[in-house]
C-alpha cells in the first residue's frame, strides 16, 4: 500500500446537524482504496452520523443536513446536481441490526437491490457469487427459496452484507455489523471483512475497541462530534499522540 | 387466612360477573342470528340465488339479480375506491407530516363520521341530477365515497407499522423513494392491507341507505353501470316494507344471504390476516 495511491475517499471540512444539534464538526481525513478504516468512539460521539453522510443517507432522517466535501475518486458527492441514489448505488451500507426484507425468500433477498433497479437478467450466478463472498452459500444453498426472516442473526447480517454485494458498490459502509450478534457470529462477519477487503473500501462504525484493533488498517477516533485523531491502527492503539484518544483505548473513560 | 378465603370469594365473584356481561353483550347478537337463520332458512332454495324476484302471491322467485347487483356495485365501488384510499394511505404514512398531509388526515377523520344517508345525496346531486336517472354507478360513487376515508386511515397505520430499518435497507442500495415506498414497504404491509380493504367492502355490501336513492332498484337482470340496479339490501328494504306476507318471507332469505356474504367476506380477511402475520415470523 503505496502512500502516493490516491484517497478511495476524502471527507474535507464536514459538518451535520440534526435540527440544531451539530453532530459532526468539521471533519478532514482520507480512506485508503482497498483498506478497512474503523471509526470508534462513545456513544453519541458522531460517528454513525459520519458513516451515514458517506452515502447521503444522513439526509433522510427529518432535520438531518450536512455541509462540506466528500469526494469519491475525485468526485463531490454533495456537489450540486448529484443524485443521492446513483451515489447509494456505489457505496453500500449494511446496519446495526439485520434487516432483511421479511416478504422475500434468501434468492431474492439477495438479487433485491438489481430487481428494484430494473436489471434484467441471469440473477442465479450473481446470488450465488454474493452469497459466496458472504460466506453464507454453503450454509443456505439448499434453502435459497425459504423465507430471510427463518434465518438466524448472524447469518441474516450476513445475508444484508451479500445484498449490499449484489449492486456491486465500490465502498461498504458498516454501522456496528456485530453488535446485534454473538461471539461466534461476530467473528464470522469480522473475518469476512478480512475477504472482502481486497475488493472493497471498507468504512466501519463500532463500539468494541478489540474489534477495530482486529479489522482494521486506519482507525479515526471520534469524540463530541469532532475527529480528534486518526491514523494507522497499531499507532492509534499503541502511541496515540492525543492524551484523549490513549484514555479512550485504554478504558479511562467512554 | 380469612383474608386468602375472603380474596377467593371476591375473584370468583369478579370472574363470574365478567362472564355474566359477556353472556350479556352476545345475547342481542346471538338472538339476531338465530331470527335470521331460523326465519330466513325456509325460503332458501338455489333457485333464490338464480331466479328473479316474482310478483306478490307468485310461488318460488328470487333474487339473484339482487345478488349479481351487490357484486357489481361493491365492484365498482372498489374500482374507484380502493386505488384512492390505499394511495391516500401510503401518501399520509410516507409524506403526510406537513400542513398538507395534516389537513387530509383530519378531513378523512372527519368523513369517515359523516352518515352513509348524506354521502347518498352527494353522489345523488353529482350523478343521479347531471344523468337524469339513477344508476348502478351512482351507488358505487357514494360506497367508493364510504370506503376512502377509512380505508386511508388503516393503510396509514399500517403502513406506518413497516420498520424503518427496511425502508433504509432499499434506499441503501440504492433504490428511490417512490420504489421503496411501493415495492418494499406497501408489500410488506400487504397483508394487513388486503385485510382492511376486504372488511371496507364488508361493510360497503351492507349499506342500504346511500343505494336507495341512487341505484334505486330493478326486478330484472342488469349489467350496465348506468342503468337502475338490484341489490340485497334495497331488496330486503323493500320486501320488508311491503304488506304482503310472502315478501317478509323472502326479506328474511335475502337477510340470510347477506349475511352469508358479509359473513364470508369477515371470514376470509381473517383467513389473510394470519398468513400475513405468519409470513412476517
Amino acid at each position: 500500500m503505496s502512500a502516493a495511491a490516491p484517497p478511495k475517499i476524502r471527507v474535507e471540512g464536514l459538518d451535520a446537524w440534526f435540527g440544531e444539534t451539530h453532530a459532526v464538526r468539521d471533519v478532514s481525513l482520507d480512506v485508503r482504496p482497498l483498506s478497512v478504516l474503523a471509526v470508534i468512539g462513545p456513544s453519541g460521539c458522531g460517528k454513525s452520523t459520519f458513516l451515514r453522510c458517506l452515502n447521503r443517507m444522513h439526509e433522510l432522517v427529518p432535520g438531518g443536513r450536512a455541509t462540506g466535501k466528500v469526494t469519491l475518486d475525485g468526485e463531490d458527492l454533495y456537489a450540486r446536481g448529484v443524485d443521492p441514489v446513483s451515489i447509494r448505488r456505489r457505496v453500500g451500507m449494511v446496519f446495526q441490526r439485520p434487516n432483511p426484507f421479511p416478504t422475500m425468500t434468501i434468492a431474492d433477498n439477495v438479487s433485491a437491490g438489481l430487481r428494484l433497479n430494473g436489471w434484467k437478467g441471469r440473477l442465479e450466478e450473481i446470488v450465488e457469487r454474493c452469497l459466496r463472498q458472504a460466506a453464507l452459500w454453503d450454509e443456505v444453498k439448499d434453502r435459497l427459496h425459504s423465507p430471510a426472516t427463518s434465518l438466524s442473526g448472524g447469518q441474516q447480517q450476513r445475508l444484508c452484507i451479500a445484498r449490499a454485494l449484489a449492486v456491486e458498490p465500490e465502498v461498504l459502509l458498516m454501522d456496528e455489523p456485530a453488535s446485534a450478534l454473538d461471539p461466534i457470529a461476530t467473528a464470522r462477519v469480522e473475518e469476512l471483512m478480512h475477504e472482502l477487503k481486497a475488493r472493497y473500501t471498507i468504512v466501519v462504525v463500532t463500539h468494541n475497541m478489540q474489534q477495530a484493533a482486529r479489522v482494521s488498517d486506519q482507525t479515526a477516533f471520534f469524540y463530541m462530534g469532532e475527529l480528534v485523531e486518526v491514523g494507522d491502527t497499531e499507532t492509534i492503539f499503541t502511541n496515540p499522540r492525543e492524551q484523549r484518544t490513549e484514555d479512550y483505548v485504554t478504558g479511562k473513560f467512554g | 387466612m380469612r383474608s386468602l378465603l375472603l380474596r377467593r370469594i371476591r375473584n370468583h365473584l369478579m370472574t363470574a360477573l365478567c362472564g355474566l356481561g359477556v353472556l350479556l353483550a352476545l345475547a342481542p347478537l346471538a338472538s339476531l342470528l338465530w331470527l335470521v337463520v331460523s326465519r330466513g332458512l325456509p325460503g332458501l332454495s338455489l333457485s333464490f340465488f338464480t331466479a328473479l324476484p316474482t310478483p306478490v302471491g307468485e310461488p318460488g322467485g328470487g333474487v339473484g339479480n339482487a345478488v349479481v347487483g351487490t357484486g357489481m356495485l361493491v365492484s365498482l365501488a372498489c374500482l374507484l375506491g380502493l386505488p384512492l384510499g390505499v394511495g391516500a394511505g401510503v401518501f399520509l404514512a410516507e409524506r403526510g407530516d406537513g400542513l398538507f398531509g395534516r389537513t387530509v388526515r383530519f378531513t378523512a377523520e372527519v368523513f369517515s363520521g359523516v352518515p352513509s344517508i348524506v354521502v347518498g345525496i352527494v353522489a345523488y346531486g353529482l350523478v343521479v341530477v347531471p344523468m337524469h336517472h339513477f344508476s348502478a354507478l351512482a351507488g358505487a360513487l357514494a360506497l367508493a365515497l364510504l370506503m376512502v376515508p377509512t380505508l386511508s386511515r388503516s393503510t396509514e397505520e399500517l403502513v406506518r407499522l413497516v420498520p424503518g430499518s427496511l425502508r433504509e435497507a432499499s434506499l441503501a442500495l440504492g433504490v428511490p423513494q417512490w420504489k421503496t415506498s411501493l415495492r418494499i414497504v406497501l408489500r410488506t404491509a400487504r397483508g394487513g392491507i388486503v385485510t382492511a380493504a376486504l372488511l371496507a367492502v364488508a361493510r360497503a355490501a351492507g349499506e342500504t341507505a346511500p343505494l336507495l336513492f341512487t341505484t334505486l332498484n330493478n326486478q330484472y337482470w342488469n349489467l350496465r353501470p348506468d342503468q337502475p340496479t338490484a341489490s340485497l339490501t334495497v331488496q330486503i328494504f323493500n320486501y320488508a316494507i311491503s304488506p304482503y306476507e310472502d315478501w317478509h318471507q323472502k326479506a328474511w332469505s335475502a337477510a340470510l344471504v347477506l349475511l352469508l356474504v358479509v359473513g364470508g367476506l369477515n371470514l376470509l380477511a381473517r383467513i389473510a390476516m394470519r398468513n400475513s402475520l405468519g409470513s412476517h415470523r
